[in-house]
């Protein structure tokens, strides 16, 4: 008997296999940025980050290489607070930011006040995905609770999008029902009762609602609902835009324990060209509403309709709204666990 | 050794409308649960051409995927082949307190959720894990970069050899590596000339076992992998974004290709078995 394994069986496969790694490491040359961002700026930041290289190299500097990691805003706070080695984040909201800078030493403090607009250099709302022709005549917020409608929309634990969700059903709730918080809270209740899926992030959410065909109405960032009605078909969906809804204002911020002194310089301009028109013209492109529109396409611009829109210092900015409906034993916990 | 059977005895009782319902119940079940959704996935790969989806598959992203995936797969592999090794011989030669205990823990990835595993992974070599100061003194990266990736797939494909090789081990007893002790070879020489040779069939159904679900692991991959594209982004997580990002036709190429590997494996040890049909019954001795 000879001894198969040994002679051969395992030398070879482990040559094939160890062939393979070449594919995999690339060279590492340039300098490196790594943007953690959430889940539907995919899109943008593929594009932007062609844009910034071009603009960066056009002002006499060495290219740069800017990798992306995009998942559930909440959950991208948790890796980088783990020691995801990221020199930005890209989040939905605030207090994802927030937490990196309460849980970690990487980011500081006042973040907020380093860049215009609250450091978020586009917004957006959120807005109805619906199937085509309404089949449930779905207008506003109050036709969500209704028997038999299905409600898709994130986990607000892991999503930041998910959060916006809640606070503008609950700003709209507040808004009709002359400011009474308990029947703000029997509405939501009502609402997430109506939710068969919670995914972990906004695209989890989209791709339930849009390729598998559940539910009849996704609670979404405007921008990711311009976004499928692109990518899947205008045929397939309709967008409704309920009476109120609130102003999402995704921020950005430098990780500062995780740069050295290029990647700071690199990294700095990075963020503030977000807020070149150039970039706030692709912003416009990618669905966001972005702030400067000088040299945006007029279709670009013009895409978004009026809307009454609640603001998050209404409900007391994220330091206090986050522990107050997202915490532990907070509102959507009382709410959800019935 | 074999029973002799009289041809016209039925083993079964049971009418034979009966018989074929039952079979045509079975086969239809496998094709639905089993070869539909495998279908459902070339089908899709292949819906704008060949050649469509070989570009997907040989776009920046997706050769960098490849190359990960294989990466962790040889250096995972090999490590559990040893250790796997090393526990089903303690295991099977070797009576000590503790053993069950042994055994117990070498199931354990198999009853833990990967998703757990991946966490547990974070919160022992994460910034704020047991180790993760001394990591970064050191500046070894483990979480959201390879050796996670590794680790994590240690961790979930650990019982494969072992358990593969420890029922084999147990039947074929000690006696011979006795014996060849008593006639002086060393240990290493009766490893290599004893113990390998009974068990090369157990430890190769181990190894592809091994290798498939290296390959394919996602859950722990997830938690621990950060999804920095062209980066920490394996096979299966790069298939999850694809299709995130309404790209299906590049989702399930690279869907195709996996299953595909998966596939090769399977026919890999389909053919070793019909092949060496009669030295695999002698290795079992029945």
């Amino acid at each position: 008997m000879t001894p198969f394994i040994l002679r051969h069986g395992r030398a070879p496969l482990l040559a094939a296999l160890l062939a393979g790694t070449s594919l995999g490491t690339p060279a590492h040359a340039e300098t490196t940025l790594l943007n953690v961002s959430y889940d539907p700026t995919r899109e943008f930041y593929r594009a932007y980050n062609d844009l910034f290289n071009d603009w960066w190299t056009a002002q006499g500097n060495e290219p740069v290489t800017i990798e992306q990691s995009h998942g559930g805003s909440g959950a991208q706070a948790r890796a980088v607070i783990d020691g995801l080695e990221a020199q930005v984040v890209t989040l939905a909201l605030a207090s994802d930011i927030d937490a990196i800078a309460g849980n970690s030493d990487v980011v500081p403090e006042d973040w907020q006040k380093t860049l215009p607009h609250n450091s978020a250099p586009y917004t957006s709302t959120i807005v109805f995905l619906v199937r085509e022709g309404n089949p449930k005549g779905i207008k506003d917020w109050g036709d969500l609770v209704g028997d038999g409608v299905q409600v898709i929309t994130p986990n607000p634990k892991t999503s930041g999008g998910a959060r916006w969700n809640f606070l503008a059903a609950w700003g709209w709730a507040l808004k009709t029902m002359d400011g009474d918080e308990d029947a703000a809270l029997d509405f939501t209740r009502k609402l997430y009762a109506n939710v068969p899926v919670l995914d972990t992030g906004a695209r989890g959410a989209t791709t339930t609602f849009a390729q598998r065909g559940v539910g009849d109405v996704l609670l979404a960032w405007e921008n990711e609902a311009f976004l499928a009605l692109a990518e899947i078909g205008e045929d397939k969906f309709d967008i409704v835009v309920p009476s109120v809804s609130i102003l999402a204002e995704p921020p950005v911020a430098l990780v500062e324990g995780n740069l050295d002194d290029e990647q700071r310089r690199v990294a700095t301009a990075y963020l503030e060209h977000l807020y070149s028109p150039e970039a706030q013209a692709l912003a416009l492109a990618n669905y966001y509403r972005a702030w400067d529109t000088s040299k945006a396409a007029p279709e670009d611009a013009d895409r978004f309709p009026e809307l009454d829109l609640v603001i998050i210092e209404e409900f007391g900015g994220w330091a206090e709204a986050q522990p107050r409906f997202f915490g532990d034993g907070g509102i959507f916990d009382q709410i959800y666990s019935e | 050794m074999s029973l002799s059977i009289t041809p016209t005895t039925h083993v079964t009782t049971e009418s034979r409308p009966f018989r074929v319902t039952l079979c045509l119940v079975a086969l239809t079940l496998t094709a639905i649960l089993l070869l539909a959704p495998l279908a459902v996935v070339f089908a899709e790969a292949f819906r704008e051409g060949a050649a469509a989806a070989l570009d997907m598959v040989s776009e920046r992203d997706a050769r960098a995927a490849i190359g990960l995936t294989l990466t962790v797969a040889a250096i995972a592999v090999p490590l559990n082949v040893i250790a796997g090794f090393a526990a089903a011989w303690a295991i099977a030669k070797f009576d000590f307190r503790g053993k069950a205990v042994l055994i117990s823990l070498i199931d354990l990835p198999f009853s833990v959720s990967p998703v757990v595993a991946g966490l547990a992974l974070v919160l022992l070599y994460g910034a704020h894990g047991v180790l993760g100061d001394w990591l970064a003194a050191h500046d070894l990266k483990v979480v959201f970069a390879l050796p996670g990736i590794v680790l994590a797939t240690l961790f979930i494909t650990f019982p494969f050899v072992a358990r593969e090789l420890i029922p084999v081990m147990t039947e074929q007893g000690r006696a011979e590596e006795e014996a060849a002790l008593t006639l002086g070879a060393s240990g290493w020489h009766m490893i290599r000339t004893v113990t390998l040779p009974n068990v090369r069939w157990a430890l190769l159904y181990g190894v592809l076992l091994c290798n498939a679900r290296a390959m394919g692991e996602f859950g722990a991959v997830a938690v621990i992998s950060g999804k920095i594209r062209g980066q920490t982004t394996t096979m299966p997580i790069l298939i999850e974004m694809f299709y995130n990002e309404y790209l299906s036709v590049a989702a399930f190429s690279m869907a195709a290709l996996l299953a595909g590997l998966a596939l090769l494996t399977l026919a890999l040890k389909s053919f070793l078995e019909w092949h060496h049909a009669d030295a695999i019954a002698a290795s079992r001795r029945h």
